[in-house]
């Protein structure tokens, strides 16, 4: 693969400079003209026939970061089968990333962050909303957009600590007494989610 | 030419992030209070019917169902 590195390397440069007039920097700055040598070579060929679309001219322009950081974060928290927050203007939210909690204030470094099974809190003003999130994926935005999206979320107070004390202990077992990779795979989720209820619900 | 990336343990073990996702969303909603838990539960119930085709007609469906066959 390291063979054709260079072969690949000096295609890709020799196709950048052929199109330097839309050489592109960042997926926030659209190229507004388009290739005129290509429409021109087109409409020699096929007059009659408008130019083939490309797909970055159906998108929308993306939205512009603004200069001074905004005050308030705008949260869009979605679940499979509802829309927990949509376009919520919060102060901060702490998510449970696999790297640990992060708290997102507005002006925060875009990041994609994977969810671990976790508490994700809302925080506006003096109100602190918290769920349990099973798992899922935050995608935080140049423009102080955070889009949370989970398979699961709850409130803390529908979780049952009896059911999740009895699962650590089913699940612990489980571990034990494990063979399979799969098997040792699915008992450790197991521990890994009753422990994390555990912790929400004592913590 | 081996990525040498850290794998999540269940990635290593053969297992899709989908799998995974939906694995961990199961145990939580088994540990809901009532009513919660009955509603998660009737939320996620899954009903099909899935029929091979040969010929260009389709043979007999097979029904793939949460609920008990009457």
């Amino acid at each position: 693969m390291l063979r054709q590195g260079s072969r690949l390397l000096s295609r890709s440069v020799t196709a950048a400079s052929s199109k330097s007039a839309t050489a592109r920097a960042f997926s926030t700055e659209l190229p507004s003209t388009i290739d005129s040598t290509f429409v021109e070579s087109w409409k020699k060929v096929a007059p009659n026939m408008d130019p083939p679309q490309t797909p970055s001219s159906f998108m929308k322009p993306r939205p512009s970061t603004a200069s001074s950081i905004p005050t308030k974060l705008t949260v869009n928290f979605v679940l499979p089968y509802a829309s927990e927050l949509s376009e919520k203007e919060v102060d901060m939210v702490i998510i449970p990333a696999t790297t640990g909690q992060m708290g997102v204030l507005p002006g925060h470094v875009p990041t994609i962050a994977e969810l671990k099974p976790g508490i994700m809190s809302v925080h506006e003003g003096t109100d602190i909303k918290k769920y349990f999130v099973s798992s899922g994926f935050a995608f935080l935005h140049a423009n102080s957009v955070a889009d949370i999206i989970a398979v699961e979320a709850v409130p803390l107070e529908n979780i049952d600590a009896g059911q999740v004390q009895k699962g650590l202990a089913e699940f612990t077992q489980k571990l034990a007494s494990a063979t399979t990779d799969l098997e040792k795979a699915e008992a450790q989720i197991g521990v890994e989610v009753h422990s994390a209820m555990n912790a929400a619900l004592s913590g | 030419m081996a990525s040498t990336a850290a794998v999540p343990f269940w990635r290593a073990a053969g297992m899709t992030y989908i799998t995974y996702s939906n694995i961990c969303a199961n145990l939580v909603r088994n540990c809901l209070k009532e009513p919660f838990k009955a509603e998660s539960i009737s939320r996620e119930k899954v009903h099909f019917s899935l029929s091979k085709w040969a010929d260009g007609k389709p043979q007999k469906p097979v029904l793939r169902s949460d609920a008990p066959q009457v």
